[in-house]
């Protein structure tokens, strides 16, 4: 086992074990907005893991867009909401027996079948790197060449978010003078003005001449 | 690192993600972000694989998954908002009109 193995061996170790931890931690925090950090905390350690996998673009797309944008969305939305702390921890003790049993059961059989021998996981040949193409571009030549069509759909599908949770969230309020563009079109010039001659027939200006 | 300390790892994220959902039953923000670890560990256990196996379709379906929770966290928050407005609170157990 040479020297840069142990590294990655080691780096994996202590990030996948904080990864654990601050998952554990959304679960158990107190406060909403402890929960948030954590998870963004769980988000920076998993890009790493995704990162020593070889999956570069993805580890960044994760903090950039995930921590970047997701994150702090909702750690927007939790600090404006004025969250009732002691209502919503209620039945906290009461169902965490159940939660452990099922959480340890479900760990238990995904381990069970990826530790199983008969499915030949641990003889496996070490990862293949593929090819000399770096992650990023070949990522980019699979979504814009092969997966053209899904990334289209990907992409209407975030227009259809956008949309989905601006309509949800738009408040109508009563009494609030608004443009209408419809009305704005649709006026008729000779009802909004009004020419008049200054100097009917028969006055004088101001300088005496006559209109 | 073996491809069955990823697993594991991802493994044991998504069991924490399903408890946080039954103790945190009440709390609609938890609840997501609960959502949020459960997709986490499984694009953990997409990327392991896809390394392993030297192709990139377990990462490009990572990519959409990626979307697909952006869009869910997106619509998600706007009716948590919305839910708040209107009944002052993120309890789930306040959201019964339906109930009849």
């Amino acid at each position: 086992m040479t020297a840069a193995h142990l590294l990655v061996e080691g780096v994996f170790g202590f990030f996948a074990t904080v990864l654990v931890v601050s998952a554990l931690g959304v679960v158990v925090a107190r406060n909403p907005v402890h929960a948030a950090l954590f998870l963004i905390l769980s988000f920076f350690n998993a890009a790493v893991l995704w990162v020593l996998l070889g999956a570069e673009f993805l580890g960044i797309v994760l903090v950039l867009v995930y921590v970047g944008a997701v994150m702090v969305l909702l750690l927007f939305v939790v600090m404006m909401l004025d969250i009732d702390l002691a209502v919503i921890r209620r039945g906290f003790v009461r169902h965490a027996p159940l939660a452990a049993t099922v959480a340890l059961l479900l760990a238990f059989e995904i381990g069970y079948v990826f530790w199983a021998r008969h499915l030949g996981l641990v003889s496996l040949a070490p990862p293949l790197r593929p090819g000399a193409l770096p992650n990023t571009r070949a990522l980019g030549l699979r979504l814009y060449r092969d997966d053209l069509y899904p990334f289209e759909i990907a992409g209407f599908l975030l227009l259809v978010g956008v949309v989905a949770a601006i309509v949800l969230t738009l408040v109508h309020r009563e009494g609030v003078r608004r443009q209408d563009p419809a009305t704005q079109v649709r006026v008729d010039p000779a009802r909004r003005i009004r020419l008049v001659d200054p100097f009917p027939k028969g006055t004088t200006g101001k300088n005496g001449e006559e209109s | 690192m073996p491809l069955f300390d990823d697993l594991a790892v991802s493994a044991v994220v998504f069991a924490i993600a399903l408890a946080g959902m039954f103790v945190n039953r009440k709390n609609l923000v938890v609840l997501l972000m609960c959502i949020e670890l459960m997709l986490l560990a499984v694009n953990t256990s997409f990327v392991a694989w896809s390394a392993w196996w030297g192709g990139l379709s377990g990462q490009v379906a990572v990519f959409f998954v990626l979307t697909v929770a952006a869009a869910e966290a997106a619509i998600g928050l706007a009716l948590l908002v919305v839910v708040f407005r209107n009944k002052r609170s993120v309890d789930v157990d306040t959201i019964d009109t339906l109930k009849g």
